[in-house]
């Protein structure tokens, strides 16, 4: 199924939650949201559910408006941060829980939805646990029996939100790996919430950036990555080195580096360039980065520069020549994106 | 404008609607009756009605009596509480059980249990008698009934504070040097001020309330040893419910008034 | 001399202790004073037996009433954000900070023969005052807080995930409630229902100054006590005492394992 939202706002008081926030997200995808936390990423998320109500804008699932679905007959499976287990009921009667509480008319029979719900627990390869209760296991497998909940409903879209928040680092990258593959197998469409870049890009088919409210840059990956639409973008994804400059006749120029300009299409005034480390080259010849300490240890050797009033991190091609401490160098700046600082 | 914000979860109307309802008939109507009853009277007739010697000397009963009680169940409170916090021993848990037993009595149980008690013949009673104290059917009776009455509170609302009291401020405080009196006098006390204060004022508001507790043992002689809630039963007997409802408001509106000010002592304690 | 301290101190305690205690040994030693028999014949007196069944319709009414009521109101306040809760909290509370005639008085002011509404209803041939509807009135005006103050602590504190979880997976508003949300509640709602229905059989101010005192009648078993006591028949009114204290350690005792239950010291001081 596919999703499309238009125009979603919501305040929270006198701060907007959601800000005018567009977003289609194709059947089949495996879509990130991402953004430092009060974002509106969560709220996005209990908004698509229907547990929170936006005060203007459409939801539309295949086309189908949302507005008078209530939560829960939008058949959305949501696997909520802190996973929301039923306490008092063993693993199987939670997984169960959605197929119980249908009406009678469209319930399976007792012995379908047990059988149901051991289909699924295998699927998530805690078969074993069905008769456990949510505190006598583990965070790991408490997300699990939470997604498993939520799939046994058939949802026509999976949420996750910080599915892998509260987990420890290690069990962390199996799960990934883990439910990214049981997308493709199950055919999902899923959306999951995440303040973690790495984990964003190395699931998603797309990710959505967020901020304050609205969508910075819905793209793949390696597209956001190497075109990032805007400083922040930039900022939030991956290590960056920035540096005040200013626009003028179509070119930028830098304050304390002479001789470098960059012809860029930004509008004139302050400006603010923007590298990844392994962007910035270091030239042979004397110029006005002065090198302040160089760790040569691991593949790319990371040096430290002292370049227009502020420390830079450079990291240079592995094999490359080392420069040495206090030597003062000429820098490229070539691959830097402009970005207008207003 | 909806009244709550927006909410998935069902139901708000209904259960709001019952318990207003609720709340409407059960509580607030006859409070209602209560407030509004002594204006007949007139202003004149409620002072008469409040001031005449027999009101006066059960409102001094009642309102000494329960800060009386409540003064001393602040020190008897805080040695039980810190000794059930800080300490292990046999018979701890059972101990921990017979705090509760003067609130878990029924108050009539409780009253008559202590006039036997405190009877010239009774257990603790003759004891008494030969030092010429008579504690049964006299003001002093009433206190021991609301000292009874009033102690778990004070030690159940320490218990908690004691427990999360740092224990590493008393630690420094020793090995600067202060001794273990000056320790509890300068650390401990100012911690425990604010709680110390509330079951004082609980105690207190309890005590000039109770009743059942009260009238067996209380001996209720007019002007020595009767109490304000049992001249408002008298009142009402006599079918004086204007004096009655007087009287109600009066003992309520006091009792407020001290918990008001015990409040923002207590305030500017924690503030200090 | 710390050893010296801490024993001294543990000492004193439990000197106070045994001091609580002495009523209940009063109560029982009292009772027994002549033999089982005397207990068990003041026990089965036809006006004992009147008092004992009048209590038990007494809370039989009042403790479900409040129950559901109490448990509605911990549902609004503690799953919704609305102006004026605090306010309904403390209007909640209220009948705990007055004294316990007055709980009486009020309704004797309602319905009483002089009261608000005392001539219409004499009018209607009903009796309010002085008859088990008045007792009631008095019981559930004591008790009213019990339920709601034991459920809205702890319903703060779980959180509505669970009920949003339901709710995404199809289940409705009863369902919710009574799957996830009962189940999640229902220690602290017998917590709450236990002291509820021990107050209600002990209680003894509210229900004096309603009840008008007719043997037989309108005495529920405080009151019994009483008028036993004031009649100077001690082992009549120390035996229904006893039955009474019995409750009451019978409450104490579940309370000890229920508060066991709940996990922490969650407890309620009335």
């Amino acid at each position: 199924m596919s999703l499309e939202l238009r125009d979603l706002r919501k305040k929270f008081g006198p701060t907007a939650a959601l800000n005018g926030l567009s977003l289609s997200v194709p059947r089949g995808e495996f879509l990130a949201l991402l953004g430092p936390s009060g974002s509106g990423k969560t709220t996005l998320l209990r908004v698509v559910a229907g547990l929170e109500f936006a005060e203007s804008g459409a939801i539309e699932i295949d086309g189908r408006s949302m507005r008078d679905v209530p939560a829960r007959k939008r058949g959305i499976g949501l696997v909520f941060q802190h996973y929301a287990l039923f306490r008092h009921m063993t693993v199987a009667r939670n997984v169960a829980f959605g197929l119980e509480v249908r009406p009678r008319r469209e319930r399976p029979s007792a012995a379908a939805i047990r059988a149901r719900a051991n289909e699924l627990l295998d699927l998530m390869g805690i078969g074993e646990l069905a008769q456990r209760y949510p505190e006598q296991i583990s965070g790991g497998q408490r997300q699990r029996v939470a997604l498993a909940r939520a799939l046994a409903i058939e949802p026509s879209l999976l949420l996750l939100d910080e599915p892998f928040g509260a987990l420890d680092a290690k069990v962390r990258k199996n799960l990934r790996i883990w439910l990214r593959d049981l997308h493709d197998r199950m055919g999902l469409t899923s959306i999951f919430v995440t303040h973690d870049q790495n984990e964003a890009l190395e699931m998603a088919d797309r990710v959505a950036v967020l901020q304050a409210g609205r969508i910075e840059q819905v793209d793949t990956p390696d597209r956001l990555y190497a075109e990032p639409v805007n400083a922040f973008v930039h900022e939030f994804l991956g290590e960056s080195v920035r540096l005040d400059c200013v626009v003028a006749d179509g070119v930028a120029r830098f304050h304390n580096i002479p001789d470098v300009c960059l012809p860029t299409g930004c509008a004139a005034g302050p400006a603010i360039a923007l590298l990844r480390p392994h962007e910035i080259g270091l030239l042979p010849g004397p110029g006005p980065a002065h090198v302040e300490s160089v760790h040569a240890a691991g593949p790319m050797p990371r040096i430290r520069l002292a370049l227009a009033g502020r420390i830079v991190e450079v990291l240079l091609p592995e094999g490359a020549a080392l420069p040495m401490v206090g030597q003062s160098r000429g820098v490229d700046l070539s691959r830097a994106r402009i970005y207008s600082a207003a | 404008m909806r009244l709550a914000r927006r909410s998935v979860l069902p139901g708000f109307g209904l259960t709001l609607g019952l318990t207003l309802t609720w709340i409407s008939l059960i509580v607030l109507l006859p409070l209602a009756a209560l407030v509004l009853r002594p204006w007949e009277l007139g202003i004149s007739g409620i002072w008469h009605s409040l001031t005449e010697p027999r009101v006066l000397a059960a409102l001094r009963l009642s309102f000494g009596a329960a800060a009386l009680a409540a003064a001393i169940n602040v020190p008897l409170g805080l040695l039980i509480a810190w000794v059930m916090v800080r300490y292990r021993f046999p018979g701890r848990g059972l101990a921990d059980s017979v705090i509760d037993m003067p609130l878990a009595l029924p108050t009539a149980v409780a009253g008559i249990s202590l006039t036997a008690l405190f009877a010239p013949k009774g257990w603790i009673g003759a004891l008494l008698v030969p030092l010429g104290i008579k504690v049964a059917y006299t003001p002093l009776g009433v206190l021991v009934a609301l000292i009874f009455v009033g102690l778990p509170f004070v030690v159940r609302m320490l218990e908690p504070v004691i427990v999360d009291l740092p224990a590493d401020a008393e630690e420094a405080a020793a090995t600067l040097g202060a001794t273990r009196l000056q320790t509890l006098w300068r650390v401990v006390l100012p911690a425990l001020g604010p709680t110390l204060l509330a079951g004082f004022g609980a105690a207190l508001a309890r005590g000039v309330g109770e009743y059942g507790s009260v009238i067996f043992i209380a001996g209720n002689m007019p002007m020595v040893s009767e109490i304000a809630p049992l001249l408002i039963v008298i009142r009402l007997e006599q079918l004086d419910y204007a004096g009655a409802a007087a009287l109600g408001v009066a003992t309520l509106v006091l009792s407020f008034v001290i918990l008001l000010l015990i409040n923002r002592l207590q305030r500017r304690f924690a503030r200090s | 001399m710390t050893r010296l301290r801490r024993g001294a101190l543990i000492a004193l305690t439990l000197v106070m202790m045994t001091l609580l205690l002495l009523p209940l040994g009063v109560i029982f030693t009292q009772a027994f004073a002549r033999g089982w028999g005397a207990v068990l014949e003041a026990l089965t007196d036809p006006e004992a037996v009147d008092a004992i069944r009048l209590t038990l319709m007494v809370a039989a009414v009042s403790v479900p009433l409040n129950a559901i009521c109490g448990t509605a109101a911990a549902w609004c306040i503690g799953r919704f954000q609305f102006p004026g809760r605090a306010l309904l909290m403390t209007l909640i509370e209220l009948p705990f900070s007055v004294s316990p005639v007055i709980s009486g008085l009020v309704w004797v002011l309602l319905f009483g023969a002089n009261g608000w509404f005392g001539p219409w209803l004499d009018h209607h041939g009903i009796r309010v005052i002085f008859a088990l509807p008045g007792l009631i009135l008095a019981t559930v005006f004591v008790t009213f807080p019990f339920v709601a103050r034991s459920l809205i602590p702890l319903m703060r504190e779980q959180g509505a995930g669970e009920e949003e979880a339901a709710l995404t997976l199809g289940a409705n508003g009863w369902q919710t409630f009574l799957r996830v949300t009962l189940p999640n509640i229902r220690w602290a709602l017998l917590y709450g229902v236990l002291l509820c229905n021990a107050r209600a059989m002990g209680e003894f101010g509210a229900v004096a100054v309603v009840s008008g005192h007719i043997r037989g009648q309108t005495l529920t078993m405080p009151l019994y006590v009483e008028a036993l006591f004031n009649d100077y028949d001690w082992v009549g009114a120390f035996s229904v005492a006893a039955l009474l204290s019995l409750l009451a350690l019978v409450t104490l005792g579940l309370r000890f394992a229920l508060e066991r239950r709940m996990g922490s010291s969650r407890r309620d001081i009335v």
